[in-house]
């Protein structure tokens, strides 16, 4: 394949947060009329690039060229000028505002004289573009009433409505259904003839293999390799991203699964989800899979008291659970390690030993007065247990990095000694090494006769350590497989929507 | 969902309407149409200050500097007005919105270019403008017998029949209706508002927009001190004491989220109303103006929980049911 | 291995540097600050080092210190209460309404603290239940309050205190040291061991610093910020009675803007207005900073609003201060 020159070129980009560095001398290429997927695990600092290519970070270090000529991105709208544009992870939208203002917040059309607004203008092309990549979607909607896929349709429509050179896609398919994916492929080979410059953020091998042309491969914030998809298998590939080979990736252990301890009946909510129906045995890990926004996050804070409006049963060793608050549910015995890690399960400001203190803090310290000995004892023996790496326990859990965060919160819950474990996207955006941590410590815990509860969108994830796999589609329970029955295919269909 | 926001609105106006029908039937003179007007007319410097301090609040501050900023510049165009009385009528207000300005300009650049938030910079202005009052004016009241007759009657001067402070306002808001539905600075006021990280990403320098909000509101209360010495024809430190919790207040009962992002013209002109019908009235009904601190506190707290109501997040529906439903 | 590690980890712990160390140097700026305020009063008039001057200089701010030692623990639990001011004046009603009535000492301090109490409880029930910011309710309940005192009182003042009441705001407990003052110490200790010393302390912390992330812990947070609200409300009862006892009368615009002060001499003592830190000693010293500043421009015949100015370029220089700092520093480096 004849190599254009590039149109975007990264050349020993660097970025350091406080405890982690998120990329570290790494280099891409995009080229006009091609597709580079960007490959590595969560953690390898795909995002962290995205947003340096969108001037929303700036690189510590390193240059960035466009068209040859080096260029300095110090905010989002210089990004834009060069006709950069991205479709976030996650997607950072106005919920209060229309899909119109959405689409063009920002970059407004103005009427040429008056220099005022032009709202029939842009509702007629937010119609247009919408139209374009087949989503119905009212232009005068207020977003906050639309789906996830919408909203993520919009995102797309938003990155359209520029005069786009370079279009960056992270994972965007996570929250997509069968038909939207369908769709966002032919916007892509439209964009391809179009000579945009694409990246595209996946870790979906199928995905890649279908619409990539080159491939750029990151892992623990480095440059791992680059090339030509037909060059490279999928073996490589994993290879290259997880620096070994898959096999040893998941130390599932064999566990004689016991008696049910969770029991959960029709379990309902307003909005989010509707009749879920399932058990949880001792030693047992129970994986729910789905797409971003199926209703599982939902539904594991809805077990451990965080939503109130909830219909259904919810056993717990057989005893009947009420329970409309996290203190309630803990002192039953369920624990959740919450997706959003620094928003929901640390505090950062406080150190290590306050952390894993503050769910039983009047256990610890019965008389209602501080015992800092008593409480450093007890943060001393679940965080060595876990392996935390940090200098005391009096170190502050802002400085240290996602996986030894992800350690703190789970040494929190430890020490409450549950009798059930809900564990959210646990892996989520921490390095390879704490992975294999955290998921070595799940198969002690299932050992020990806790049961285990593990969402997660990671496909390979999921099918390594989970014993069962619920699958959710749109707030629906949709399947249900044993291990002896995983099949990729069988996952995804379901959670994509085939099959309805 | 849009139907419902409107809904709120005329709520608000259904509720004011049957405050007037109510006040009729003590003392039907109230809803005559002169008494309405004048009702209005009354009303128009809070009207101005709610809509200059909505756009603070959409922008996730607040400007508790307003009242101090009025006895300010009311205070310098008054002693202007009285050392300098052949000094043409125009140039006096435009002094006294031109200091506005600046003061709003201080407020804005501490909350945007110091980040401090803007409960504690207009706290403290509030009582640094106030006592400024003080130094220039060493305590001592200009009276109307000081002022000069254009500076007293000009905001009085009737077109129609109505009054040149109703116009004034009627003009205000047509003004910032107009900067908030089609002006981009406007729009970038409730984005950043809405959600500051989104905005971030989109290219809006959320401290910017709250910047020029700021200066906005000091603009206008630089305007409203020239109006409020002109139609109490006294100047002296207390001047509008207390008077920015009424302004919040009026935002507040008119659905203006104090958490930012949401909030329209239409509504908060309602909630003015509404606070400048109970003020006129109690004394027409035979209610101890004593009340009336306590009617506004009250009204306010009903206010935030009647909001707080309609605001509560929705959930995001992904049920496929739901998404039938809504058709 | 492990073993060897955590022990190290421990030896460090009793050593080691407590999380409240990066408020120390800001104690430590405010007090160098204090210290040169003292000498700037004391070479600015011979009256200064008067001990019943100092003493007299007290009663200027304990009674607004009072409030703002439970409010500095509302603030770093995210909270703010704009009504403080309100509450004194009328919780200063019911005891005067008390007092018209006959009732014995005891019974109007603990009217005044009750009363104080309920408005807090009034306060903190709309910001929990109906999760509204805690700025607009305060603003709300700050003219319903004070709009009651109006319509009590109108432009008249009570003012039939029994004797022996005037001992709260005017009494001494020993030579020169008031009533007052000697309370205000012992419950700046109450809330020093309460902040720093207690689960309650800690959970405060926690919530200041994450609502969600404390709320996930197993903390009550609605519950922990009634509380809070109710003991600012029952403390602004108390000031209500040494304010009460020392004027000797109750009008409707009795502490009337103390708010700012109050508010001023917690965000002075380095309690970050956002929530999550802040000390009670540091609170301490801004209140003895406040009250030495405001003594010594009264003894220069400073007018009071101009003290005023003054209080309000402090709120705003000591939050600008250290930002200024950072950057200054930022651009050297």
């Amino acid at each position: 394949m004849h190599q254009p020159t590039p149109l975007l070129e990264l050349r020993g980009i660097s970025k350091t947060f406080p405890g982690v560095k998120a990329l570290d001398n790494v280099q891409l290429s995009l080229y006009p009329g091609r597709v580079t997927a960007l490959i590595g695990e969560n953690g390898a600092g795909k995002s962290t690039l995205v947003k340096t290519m969108t001037g929303i970070y700036q690189a510590d270090a390193g240059d960035i060229l466009f068209d040859g000529c080096r260029v300095h991105l110090s905010s989002p709208e210089d990004a834009r000028a060069l006709g950069v544009t991205a479709i976030h992870q996650e997607t950072v939208l106005f919920d209060e505002l229309s899909v119109t203002e959405n689409i063009f917040a920002g970059h407004y059309l103005k009427k040429p004289k008056t220099g005022a607004l032009d709202w029939k203008r842009m509702h007629e092309r937010a119609r247009e573009i919408l139209l374009d990549i087949e989503a119905p979607i009212d232009p005068k909607t207020r977003l906050k009433q639309l789906s996830i896929g919408q909203r993520h349709m919009v995102a797309i429509a938003r990155a359209l409505s520029f005069d786009a050179r370079v279009v960056i896609l992270d994972e965007p398919t996570a929250a997509l259904s069968h038909h939207e994916i369908e769709e966002l492929y032919e916007i892509v080979e439209r964009l391809k003839a179009q000579g945009c410059a694409i990246m595209f953020i996946s870790h979906k091998f199928d995905e890649i293999f279908r619409i990539a042309d080159y491939f750029t491969v990151f892992r623990d914030g480095q440059y791992i390799g680059q090339g030509g998809i037909e060059e490279v298998s999928e073996e490589e590939l994993v290879r290259m991203m997880v620096g070994r080979t898959v096999d040893q990736v998941f130390p599932k252990s064999e566990v004689d699964v016991g008696a049910v301890v969770l029991s959960v009946k029709n379990l309902s909510h307003p909005t989010e989800f509707d009749n879920i129906s399932f058990d949880l045995r001792r030693g047992e890990i129970l994986g729910f899979y789905g797409l971003v926004g199926a209703g599982r996050t939902e539904l594991m804070q809805a077990l451990f008291g965080v939503s109130k409006q909830i219909t259904g049963e919810v056993r717990l060793k057989g005893k009947l659970l009420k329970v409309s608050s996290p203190a309630e549910a803990i002192s039953e015995g369920i624990v959740y390690v919450p997706e959003e890690r620094q928003a929901q399960g640390t505090i950062l400001e406080l150190p290590i030993f306050q952390n894993i203190g503050l769910p039983q803090l009047s256990t610890i310290n019965s008389s209602g007065i501080l015992s800092t000995k008593a409480e450093y004892e007890v943060a001393d023996r679940y965080a060595t247990r876990l392996r935390v790496k940090a200098p005391t326990w009096h170190e502050k859990v802002e400085n240290l990095s996602g996986g030894n965060q992800q350690k703190v919160v789970i040494a929190k819950w430890l020490a409450t000694k549950p009798e059930v474990i809900i564990l959210d996207e646990p892996t989520k955006g921490i390095d390879i090494g704490s992975k294999a941590a955290v998921h070595e410590f799940m198969s002690e815990l299932v050992q020990e006769g806790l049961a285990v509860i593990m969402v997660s969108s990671e496909l390979p994830e999921v099918m390594g350590m989970s014993d069962r796999i619920v699958v959710m589609h749109e707030g629906l329970s949709v399947a249900e497989l044993n291990r002896a029955d995983f099949s990729a295919e069988a996952i995804v269909s379901a959670a994509t929507g085939g099959g309805h | 969902m849009a139907n419902l926001l409107k809904n709120r609105e005329t709520q608000l106006a259904a509720v004011i309407v049957l405050m007037l029908v109510l006040i009729a039937f003590v003392n039907p003179d109230f809803i005559a149409p002169s008494n309405l007007l004048s009702v209005y007319t009354e009303s128009s410097i809070l009207i101005i200050l709610a809509l200059a301090q909505m756009l603070v609040v959409l922008t996730r501050c607040i400007d508790l500097s307003v009242a101090a900023n009025v006895a300010l510049t009311g205070m310098v165009v008054a002693m202007i007005n009285s050392q300098y009385p052949e000094l043409t009528l125009p140039l006096v207000i435009a002094a006294g919105v031109v200091l506005g300005t600046l003061l709003g300009m201080i407020n804005g650049l501490m909350v945007w270019k110091l980040g401090i938030p803007a409960i504690v910079v207009t706290l403290g202005t509030m009582s640094i403008y106030r006592g400024i009052v003080f130094l220039i004016s060493n305590g001592e009241w200009v009276n109307s017998h000081e002022m000069s007759l254009a500076f007293i009657n000009t905001p009085r001067t009737e077109i129609f029949g109505v009054q040149g402070f109703a116009i004034i306002s009627l003009l205000i808001i047509a003004a910032i209706y107009i900067f908030t539905e089609k002006r981009p600075l406007g729009r970038e006021m409730y984005a950043a508002g809405n959600s500051p990280t989104a905005a971030f990403y989109t290219g809006i320098d959320v401290g910017r927009t709250q910047f020029w909000a700021f200066t906005i509101s000091g603009m206008l209360s630089g305007l409203c001190g020239y109006l409020w010495i002109s139609r109490y024809a006294v100047a002296y430190v207390d001047v509008a004491l207390g008077f920015e919790l009424q302004v919040v207040a009026a935002c507040v009962i008119g659905g203006v989220s104090i958490m930012g992002g949401i909030g329209t013209v239409l509504g908060c002109v309602l909630g003015a109303l509404f606070l400048g019908v109970i003020n006129n009235a109690l004394p027409v009904i035979g209610i101890s103006p004593f009340w009336q601190m306590a009617i506004s506190g009250s009204v306010i707290v009903i206010a935030v929980i009647a909001n707080s109501r309609a605001e509560r997040k929705v959930g995001r529906i992904i049920l496929r049911k739901a998404t039938l439903a809504r058709g | 291995m492990d073993g060897i590690m955590s022990q190290t980890t421990q030896a460090k712990a009793t050593t080691g540097v407590s999380w409240t160390s990066r408020f120390k140097t800001w104690e430590a700026f405010l007090l160098l600050i204090t210290a040169a305020v003292f000498v700037l009063n004391t070479l600015a008039s011979p009256y200064f080092l008067d001990p019943w001057n100092l003493s007299d200089a007290t009663f200027n701010f304990t009674e607004k210190a009072v409030v703002a030692l439970p409010l500095a623990l509302l603030i770093i639990c995210r909270e703010i209460d704009l009504s403080v001011a309100s509450i004194i004046a009328l919780c200063s009603v019911v005891m005067g309404l008390l007092a018209e009535a006959g009732f014995s000492i005891p019974l109007l301090v603990l009217g005044s603290l009750i009363a104080g109490t309920l408005c807090g409880l009034l306060n903190g029930v709309l910001v929990t239940r109906f999760d509204i910011p805690s700025i607009v309710v305060t603003i709300g309940t700050m003219s319903l309050f004070r709009g009651i005192t109006y319509i009590i009182l109108g432009d008249t003042a009570l003012k039939s205190y029994p004797s022996g009441f005037e001992y709260f705001g005017q009494g001494y407990v020993y030579w020169v040291f008031s009533f007052e003052f000697v309370s205000f110490l012992v419950l700046a200790a109450v809330f020093y061991f309460l902040l720093h010393r207690t689960n309650f302390g800690r959970r405060t912390y926690a919530i200041g610093n994450n609502p969600t992330a404390a709320f996930y812990s197993g903390i009550n947070v609605a519950r922990h910020r009634l509380i809070l609200f109710c003991l600012v409300g029952l403390f602004c009862g108390l000031a209500s009675v040494m304010l009460t006892s020392r004027l000797g009368s109750t009008r409707p615009t009795i502490a009337l803007g103390w708010e700012l002060s109050i508010i001023t001499m917690v965000v002075l003592g380095g309690v970050n207005i956002l929530g999550g830190s802040g000390t009670i000693s540091g609170v301490v010293i801004a209140v003895f900073l406040m009250g030495m500043v405001t003594f010594g421009l009264g003894l220069l015949n400073v007018p009071g609003i101009v003290m005023s100015i003054i209080i309000g370029l402090m709120l705003i220089a000591v939050i600008a201060m250290p930002i200024l700092l950072r950057r200054f520093k930022q651009r050297r480096s």
